[in-house]
């Protein structure tokens, strides 16, 4: 594209009047903001966007339980394996003898996400064939060392709470 | 028994005769002028520290309001303790040197950004006196010419900086630094010229006495006559204004009112103000001469830039803004309230001034360097040599 490069007209090239309406703008928008109108920015802590977080926001990954309290994870590790940063640790354990969901065999032992190491990327998500791990909407995530911003399965769990329906492969026949 | 004599019995005496020979040279000609000049300096140096911190969380709230943001509003009410948060991080910082650059100009060059505007406010007339004591630090008869010089030694500073960082974003800055000073200098001095000419004096007190006198060099139409007394009568008061307004104030305020634009524009330059902060260049340099610089090295650096806009408010302030003096406020001979009242007013126009500066920063985009170059050498230096025999040509007319 070829940009229309005009002559300029002699007030054009004194600059000055373009000046003074430059500062006439700036002068306006410095008024209105004083008074507290057209301020566009957000006082973060205290006003949030929380409400309007998209369905599909990817935020901190947590695990959760189905309708009959079951952890969703059977440990089958496919989320340990694709993770991009290796965020994840995934120690496997035998579900014990009694336990009424013994058919499903495994569960985790540990589960940690290092959240100093996630990219959110959601592929553990996409990537588990129980729908245990999903992305919620948190985003806030702080810890005072690297320690604390190790999420482990309690956590996870708590953050994640109930999903129903989506896999009913464990349910009793009917 | 008085009071000097109970007061000695708690001395031996030894020390009394001691403590009278120090309070007699304390009010010897010689011993006063050096107290109350330490005095001033120490006074002085306060209230300008403490305007510089405060000019940058102006200019951060000032900049926030303009582009509809908020700015620094949480440490303190209002954000007002931010520059003594500010002041705590950069000092705690490491004082980092880059293993390329040459120690002993890295390390000079902050200060000589930092020392010479506050040098400049030696001699600018900040009030009028105060017990009978004049207040400004040094009157010498070479003010305005100790101004230019002096301010333009931070250059130095800055082209100092970019050239021992060893780097290259700081390199530029330097150059540009170099390119910018020979260009906006000359119209910087020889726009003051017609002032010289009309007052006769570099003595900045016997400038800001010609503005007492006449009116603000921006504007010199104030009668000599007017006084509170006069505005009683308006018969008097109408004829004082009458023979303020007359045709040869407007025959030299034109030439006048040349020299204060140059003067103004210039020292936006001088000061590394937008639209001239090429040097710095955020955007383009990454800060420019000061990229290497962490800690208090880079602290004196923006404190030594915004010492210099106060420096240079002043000076404008002093030659074409009336200094200290405001229409019919009299000077500090007439009682210590009004001694007050000057500073007070000489700040407030500082102020101001400061705050006209900031306004046009975020208002104006930056010039390329060969504009600045052409806008100095090819428009300016012109200009200021024709309002040089345009004010001659005045001033032969009027005389």
């Amino acid at each position: 594209m070829i940009v229309d490069r005009r002559k300029l007209n002699w007030t054009e090239r004194l600059y000055f009047p373009a000046i003074l309406q430059g500062l006439a703008i700036t002068w306006k928008h410095f008024k209105k903001s004083l008074f507290g109108k057209g301020i566009i920015t957000m006082q973060y802590p205290e006003e949030k966007w929380d409400a309007r977080l998209p369905e599909w926001y990817r935020g901190a990954p947590t695990l959760v339980k189905d309708e009959h309290g079951r952890e969703r994870c059977v440990s089958c590790q496919l989320c340990e394996f694709i993770c991009p940063p290796r965020a994840i640790t995934i120690q496997p354990m035998e579900i014990s003898e009694g336990d009424p969901w013994r058919k499903v065999e495994k569960e985790p032992r540990i589960f940690d996400i290092d959240m100093a190491r996630c990219i959110y990327c959601g592929l553990c998500e996409e990537v588990c064939p129980e729908q245990a791990i999903f992305l919620r909407k948190d985003y806030s995530v702080i810890g005072l060392d690297r320690s604390q911003m190790v999420h482990h399965k309690e956590k996870l769990y708590e953050m994640g709470g109930v999903m129903t329906g989506l896999v009913f492969k464990w349910n009793e026949k009917k | 028994m008085d009071a000097s004599n109970v007061i000695s019995q708690f001395f031996s005496p030894a020390a009394w005769t001691f403590l009278k020979a120090v309070a007699g040279w304390f009010m010897s000609p010689i011993g006063f002028l050096v107290w109350t000049t330490l005095v001033k300096s120490a006074v002085l140096l306060g209230i300008v520290l403490g305007l510089v911190s405060y000019t940058v969380y102006a200019e951060r709230r000032v900049s926030a309001l303009i582009q509809d943001r908020l700015g620094p509003n949480r440490v303190g009410w209002q954000g007002l303790l931010q520059p003594v948060a500010d002041a705590l991080k950069l000092l705690l910082k490491e004082n980092f040197t880059p293993k390329s650059a040459n120690y002993f100009y890295f390390r000079l060059a902050p200060k000589l950004v930092m020392v010479p505007p506050i040098l400049v406010l030696a001699v600018i007339p900040v009030g009028s006196s105060l017990f009978g004591v004049p207040i400004t630090i040094a009157s010498l008869n070479t003010g305005a010419l100790y101004v230019l010089a002096i301010s333009s030694i931070s250059v130095y500073g800055i082209v100092l900086a970019g050239w021992s960082s060893n780097s290259k974003y700081p390199f530029l800055g330097g150059i540009r630094s170099s390119s910018q000073m020979i260009s906006y200098e000359l119209s910087l001095a020889l726009s003051l010229v017609p002032v010289f000419m009309l007052i006769g004096s570099l003595n900045l007190d016997t400038i800001v006495h010609y503005q007492v006198e006449h009116g603000w060099l921006v504007f010199p139409f104030w009668p000599k006559g007017m006084t509170f007394s006069a505005l009683w009568h308006p018969a008097e008061a109408l004829n004082a204004f009458r023979a303020g307004l007359s045709l040869k104030h407007f025959l030299y305020w034109i030439p006048l009112f040349i020299s204060f634009l140059l003067f103004l524009i210039s020292m936006f330059a001088e000061t590394n103000r937008l639209p001239f902060d090429l040097p710095e260049a955020e955007q383009e340099l990454i800060g420019g001469y000061h990229t290497e610089y962490s800690s208090m090295g880079f602290a004196l650096f923006f404190l030594g830039e915004y010492t210099a806009m106060i420096a240079g408010a002043s000076a404008i302030i002093t030659l074409f803004l009336g200094g200290w003096s405001l229409p019919l406020i009299p000077d500090g001979s007439h009682g210590w309230g009004w001694g007050i009242v000057n500073i007070v007013t000489f700040f407030a126009k500082v102020v101001a001034l400061l705050l006209f500066f900031i306004w046009v920063r975020w208002t104006l985009p930056r010039f390329r360097f060969d504009q600045l170059m052409k806008l100095g050498w090819y428009f300016f230096f012109e200009l200021a040599i024709v309002n040089i025999f345009l004010a001659a040509a005045v001033l032969t007319y009027i005389h």
